[in-house]
């Protein structure tokens, strides 16, 4: 098992044919993954390097090939008209790879998605990764082992470098998701949280998490009151300034809120494992295993 | 980007809120001139982007224009929080019967644009906020209807008791809504809303910040930003396309990805050192956008070692290290420079580095030291 993505997924690419669509759709599929079509605007009928079919809108394409899942690699200025498409053709997984979407375009795409049961991963993140069962996003297949650590969190490298560090110590992964830097974002911790407690593939959770909002605060409430498995958690932004966006959107201290070092007293509250530093998560996790 | 007083004051009286004359002035001639147009009784306003500009000296009450043009020169030489003060406000100095506070950001939790208010204003509202909450009333907005007129005068009811004046307040609510979306804004405040002695509402102080991505599509707004209050070298590497932020420490970091970047200058401080900015070359292994880093990075006095730390998922280790030969040649480096590399193509960057003279590690930990070692002045 594993949670959102896994070897049945059949995925939908928007924005297939650009630059960094046609790049990561060939990643994706050398992974293994079900890319089963693509929608480019005016590109309808077209075949993607000979195979994946190509269509004008994402209901035509939801028609033909009967997607589960889309991945969206278009730019920031439509990338929330992108999600909203998919939305509306009823699709029930929406990732958005996009980073720069403006806030105020999420605040009216979220209700919209609310409405119509899907479920969105990001924008502004790496995506999802099942070892070996299926990739959606950009997250290195190489660096990821299959396992039974569920992995979640906000950012993109830093993700990877901790998934590397668990690799190398054998410690393969169930579920690898990047929920997005932004302040407005589909697909929280506690939800992420709550589907790796049910998967009964998972044994543990790393949670990476880092300034700015209090996403991580309620997360670790949440681990205290719902959870049985044991969680590890690391806030990136301890050294960061007050009131300055630290490069993603959501990353800002403002005022005395969000800081790094409330998140870590949270987590330890909670009974949650609090890594100093990345190198930390290896031993923390084979304590709590 | 933040505004400036005067250009939020300036969005918000073309939303229809009342807002007192006034203009922006560079010189105290300027100033006078304003002030003799006003009547005379002014205040004069430094225009700068920190708070506790009144606290500073930035905000004085002028009599007559001469005084007016004598505070303007005053204020136009000072530097609050570090940020030199270039343009005043000339305002009329109104008389105040009360203080509210009214102000819109969009709620994280909530997912929605919120509306705070407080019978409280005038005053630094995050003080009122741990110290009083229930003075602040707040209300989420649903984008999907907007500020709807009986929630807007439910609010203002909590600021007047007279009906007249409340329907003026709600009026201006549902205005500074419109106006937060027409602007792209992520913060917008009225501080005060004040009444006069005669009974009328206005906007007597506004903030306004606006959404870094929303710029490309309102020009309008871009247009209104002024690079002379930022440090150059965040000018810089805004143009370069790269996320930079000065600190105050000795180690210059190099980082792609901003959650890596943070958790590199966080182990700088772990192992005893401290970074001297947060800098984030993104996913691009462009040798350009290595080279702009490097300019900033060395740019800085401060700076003792540069460490660079590079996670190759997408983006090629090889690529990288050939950035940064290429880099090096034509910017030669008068300090010492760690370099970690890790992940995709990461033997062939080992390789290339080694034959150009650099040593490179691929453990996080032990270039950080390292770099730490080499900033205190130690051979590693």
């Amino acid at each position: 098992m594993s949670i959102f993505v896994d070897q049945e997924t059949r995925l939908l690419v928007q924005g297939i044919t650009g630059r960094d669509g046609s790049f990561h759709t060939r990643q994706m599929i050398s992974y293994g993954t079900k890319v089963v079509a693509g929608v480019t605007p005016g590109k309808g009928g077209q075949l993607f390097d000979g195979v994946v079919p190509v269509f004008d809108t994402v209901a035509d394409a939801v028609r033909e090939t009967k997607p589960t899942c889309s991945v969206i690699y278009v730019p920031a200025a439509v990338a929330a008209s992108a999600i909203l498409e998919a939305a509306d053709a009823g699709l029930p997984l929406v990732v958005c790879i996009t980073e720069g979407i403006p806030v105020l375009d999420m605040t009216r795409a979220l209700p919209f998605l609310h409405e119509h049961g899907a479920r969105l991963i990001g924008p502004n993140c790496p995506g999802l990764i099942s070892p070996t069962k299926g990739k959606v996003g950009i997250i290195p297949g190489n660096i990821c082992k299959p396992g039974r650590i569920g992995v979640v969190s906000r950012s993109g490298t830093l993700t990877y470098e901790i998934i590397h560090q668990l690799t190398r110590a054998g410690h393969g992964q169930s579920t690898c998701v990047g929920i997005g830097g932004d302040p407005l974002i589909g697909t929280n911790f506690i939800q992420c949280l709550s589907a790796f407690e049910a998967d009964p593939d998972t044994d543990a959770v790393v949670l990476i998490g880092e300034i700015g909002g209090t996403d991580e605060q309620q997360a670790a409430e949440f681990a205290q009151r719902g959870m049985t498995k044991p969680v590890i958690g690391f806030i990136a932004g301890q050294t960061a300034p007050p009131g300055r966006r630290m490069g993603h959107a959501g990353a800002i201290i403002s005022g005395s809120s969000g800081t790094a070092a409330e998140k870590m007293a949270a987590f330890e509250r909670a009974g949650i494992s609090v890594m100093k530093r990345p190198a930390d998560v290896v031993p923390l996790l084979e304590e709590r295993l | 980007m933040n505004l400036y007083e005067y250009q939020a004051r300036e969005i918000l009286r073309r939303h229809g809120i009342p807002v007192p004359d006034g203009d922006v002035a560079t010189t105290p001639d300027e100033a006078r001139a304003i002030a003799q147009r006003l009547g005379g009784r002014v205040v004069v306003k430094a225009q700068v982007h920190a708070g506790g500009r009144g606290k500073a000296g930035g905000v004085k009450l002028a009599t007559n224009p001469t005084e007016a043009a004598a505070h303007a020169r005053q204020i136009l030489g000072m530097t609050i929080k570090g940020l030199p003060v270039r343009k005043v406000l000339v305002a009329p100095a109104a008389d105040i019967a009360s203080e509210s506070y009214v102000g819109m950001i969009v709620d994280r939790g909530a997912q929605r644009p919120v509306l705070m208010v407080s019978a409280a204003g005038g005053v630094d509202i995050e003080a009122v906020a741990a110290h009083t909450p229930t003075q602040i009333h707040q209300l989420a907005v649903d984008p999907r209807y907007g500020l709807l007129s009986h929630q807007a005068l439910g609010l203002a009811l909590t600021l007047y008791r007279d009906v007249a004046q409340a329907r003026a307040a709600a009026d201006i609510m549902q205005r500074l809504y419109t106006a937060f979306y027409a602007v792209g804004a992520s913060l917008a405040e009225i501080n005060p809303l004040a009444t006069t002695p005669d009974g009328k509402v206005m906007a007597l102080d506004a903030k306004i910040v606006v959404d870094d991505n929303e710029l490309e599509r309102r020009p309008e707004i871009a247009a209104l930003r002024d690079p002379e209050a930022e440090a150059a070298s965040e000018v810089a590497a805004r143009e370069a396309g790269l996320s930079f932020i000065k600190l105050d420490g000795t180690v210059g970091c190099c980082v792609n990805g901003a959650g890596l970047a943070m958790a590199t200058m966080d182990l700088v401080k772990y192992y005893g050192g401290e970074p001297a900015n947060f800098l984030d070359i993104g996913g691009s292994s462009n040798p350009q956008k290595v080279v702009a880093a490097l300019r900033i990075i060395t740019a800085d006095p401060s700076v003792r070692a540069i460490l660079f730390n590079i996670f190759g998922g997408i983006t090629r280790c090889d690529d990288v290290a050939n950035g940064i030969v290429q880099a090096t040649q034509q910017l030669p480096l008068k300090v010492p420079m760690v370099i970690r590399l890790t992940g995709t193509n990461e033997q062939e960057a080992v390789a290339i580095l080694t034959r150009a003279g650099y040593t490179a590690l691929t453990d996080m930990d032990d270039a950080v030291k390292q770099a730490v070692a080499r900033a205190r002045g130690k051979a590693a």
